[in-house]
């Protein structure tokens, strides 16, 4: 429901989602990128937004904070804390960007200025908001560092992007997102560049950190696993669509949407060995010559004439979950 | 295909390939231009690869696994060790390196940056074949045939360029190049990595039919274990240049015996919400290659060290009932001075 009322936002509620729709606009080439996408997410939840290479999930995560090239178009609505982020000018968006939304990115390397020290450019963020002296800054970064469980953070202040690991500085980008104590915190495949056992690392301290300061929390994964160790909530993502949501439980062990399933049957895990994998078959959808109906059905089992007729929408078939199929594998949902 | 290989010379128990202590360093120079360090990047590995194996290599970043492949293909010139294909000693006299490279093939992880953007697939796949001295039509007859062995219809994909096709359809061009001078051994670097899980089922279920079909054996270099799991016969992991464990995957799937085997086992996400990974095995990221650890190079981030972890370097001995089952750690080692290897000649 639109509500253009105070620019606070109801208490609980974070981010309020409505048809929003990108599509990329170059000279010779308009392509959607994302469809009709709906969603809310309150305080202290966690909501994974996940999908293969192309799906819309990072466009639609960084809808939220303006972060779209300048040949995107967006439409539709998109509510964080308030604030109403697709009308907002690109000046509005810096007061946005830091205390009300922020974001971890997948490379920590290229997202921090290689000629400054980690600790300035954090300091830098905090100033520049809250404005505060430099040194009162300082004080707040190592504090910053040592929550991101940085050892011996003291030192690390005065360190250069590429004097630290890999797994410090991904610590120390999120040391920087939390800088300005963002309601929402925005996570594009954090640990997709790191090693396993540095990974679960941090994996484990967002897990701990989102709990601990109660952030609602998007995390955008092509892994499934990630989502299983993180997520309250997921949203599947195909061809710029949402098409199946739910909680992440039920999803996992009782997927409706027949892309779930050939993803869940795609990925390899522990008890593959020995039997050869169901793949989905064909490749991945093309953005620009998309079928008029099911944007699935090239790849489907499931698919039948109405599939390529009608579009499905993202329907309800239970308190919780959703999917957008004309025939949903309902038999083995959960009511 | 070719059941009796007419290439194949020691017979079944001699193996493919045959790894003794290879070393690579590569220099560290400093401002001036002096040597001022050496990363370790693979040091003194010795293993083998079986005729018709699958070989998982594991290991993470640094660890030197695609340092490995490199040398074996040599595509980099190694410091020491050597290299028996089939017995025969390569380079020096033995197998040439253009030899080598038809016997020996490699399946890279970037799928896009190893083709040429010039090339079709056709003549991508023929390049090799042109090379060795076959004519233009001929070539490109069997490119196309080759394209089909992989999935790829050949009227529709032979004119295609690298950026007319999707990942896994370049991915597949990739492997009909590396199987196009029909090697006997095919190292794949990453090959499935890069690719979305649905397209990575695809690739995997096509890498196994191959192999039955044209009876390879492969070097399988991956960081996920779950793919690792899947496709091989036995493993090798590495940590910091060195190899710390080797045997039948089930073996070491069941008991593995070297802590950072462990601690990679542990790092594995759940696939299960209700079950999720309650504390990393881990802490820290491995250290550098540059300077590594005196003694065992795990024992910084390991849970058993002690003293003699960080004096004495272990050998990768036999670990466990599997006689083709070794780990190199002091804890599993019986007389090693370890508290937990007890002093008995084998533990039970």
């Amino acid at each position: 429901m639109p509500r253009e009322t105070t620019g606070q936002a109801r208490a609980g509620r974070i981010v309020e989602v409505q048809d929003l729709s990108v599509r990329f606009v170059t000279r010779d080439a308009d392509i959607s990128v994302v469809q009709d996408v709906s969603f809310t997410l309150d305080a202290g939840e966690v909501l994974c937004l996940l999908g293969e290479s192309g799906s819309g999930k990072s466009v639609t995560m960084r809808s939220l904070l303006g972060l779209l090239p300048p040949t995107a178009r967006v439409g539709g609505r998109v509510m964080v804390s308030g604030h109403e982020v697709t009308r907002m000018t690109e000046r509005q968006l810096e007061s946005v960007r830091g205390p009300v939304a922020a974001m971890v990115f997948q490379e920590p390397m290229t997202a921090f200025d290689p000629v400054f020290t980690i600790g300035t450019q954090i300091a830098e963020t905090i100033v520049s908001h809250e404005g505060i002296s430099y040194r009162v800054a300082r004080a707040r970064v190592l504090e910053l560092l040592e929550l991101v469980q940085i050892p011996s953070a003291a030192r690390r202040l005065d360190a250069y992007p590429h004097e630290l690991s890999g797994g410090l500085r991904q610590r120390a980008m999120i040391a920087l997102a939390l800088s300005c104590s963002p309601a929402l915190l925005l996570a594009d495949e954090p640990t997709t560049a790191l090693d396993a056992t540095v990974q679960i690392q941090i994996l484990l301290l967002l897990r701990q950190l989102q709990r601990d300061l109660g952030m609602a929390t998007i995390f955008v994964t092509h892994d499934i696993g990630v989502a299983c160790e993180i997520a309250d909530r997921v949203a599947i993502m195909y061809a710029g669509r949402f098409v199946e949501t739910g909680p992440i439980d039920t999803l996992i062990s009782h997927p409706a949407h027949p892309y779930t399933i050939g993803l869940l049957s795609s990925t390899v895990h522990e008890s593959s060995r020995g039997r050869p994998l169901a793949p989905i078959q064909g490749g991945p959808p093309d953005l620009a010559d998309l079928p008029g109906g099911c944007g699935f059905a090239p790849r489907c089992v499931a698919r039948t004439a109405l599939c390529d007729q009608v579009r499905p929408t993202l329907i309800p078939f239970s308190t919780t979950r959703a999917a957008a199929c004309h025939h949903p594998a309902l038999e083995t949902a959960p009511a | 295909m070719n059941m009796v290989d007419a290439r194949d010379r020691g017979g079944p128990r001699q193996p493919l390939l045959t790894v003794e202590g290879l070393r690579k360093y590569f220099p560290l120079r400093n401002a001036l231009g002096t040597v001022s360090a050496h990363v370790q990047a693979v040091d003194d590995i010795s293993f083998t690869v079986a005729k018709g194996e699958t070989l998982g290599v594991v290991g993470e970043s640094g660890c030197g696994k695609s340092t490995t492949a490199r040398l074996l293909m040599h595509l980099i010139e190694r410091d020491a060790g050597s290299l028996l294909l089939d017995g025969d000693p390569v380079g020096s006299g033995g197998v040439s390196v253009r030899d080598l490279r038809r016997q020996v093939q490699m399946v890279f992880q970037d799928s896009y940056a190893s083709l040429n953007p010039r090339h079709t697939a056709v003549a991508e796949i023929a390049f090799g074949l042109r090379v060795i001295g076959h004519r233009r039509a001929e070539a490109e007859a069997q490119a196309r045939q080759t394209l089909r062995l992989v999935g790829l219809d050949p009227d529709q994909f032979a004119g295609r360029y690298p950026h007319e096709m999707s990942g896994g359809q370049r991915q597949r061009v990739n492997i009909a190049r590396g199987l196009a001078l029909n090697p006997r051994l095919l190292i794949l670097d990453e090959a499935v990595s890069a690719l979305d899980k649905s397209v990575q089922a695809q690739v995997l279920n096509l890498i196994e039919e191959l192999k039955q079909r044209l009876n390879l054996t492969y070097l399988f270099i991956s960081h996920d274990l779950n793919v690792v799991h899947y496709v091989s016969d036995r493993v090798l992991v590495m940590y910091l240049g060195k190899i710390v464990e080797i045997g039948p995957v089930d073996e070491i799937w069941r008991n593995a015996a070297h802590p950072y085997t462990r601690a990679l086992f542990s790092s594995r996400l759940s696939m299960n919400p209700a079950d999720r990974v309650v504390a990393p095995p881990l802490t820290g990221d491995p250290p550098s290659p540059v300077n590594p650890p005196s003694g065992c190079r795990f024992r910084t981030r390991c849970a058993l060290a002690e003293p003699i972890c960080a004096a004495v370097e272990p050998s990768l001995l036999a670990a466990g009932a599997d006689a083709a089952h070794a780990a190199a750690c002091h804890a599993v080692q019986a007389g090693s001075g370890h508290s937990l290897a007890g002093g008995m000649t084998h533990a039970a």
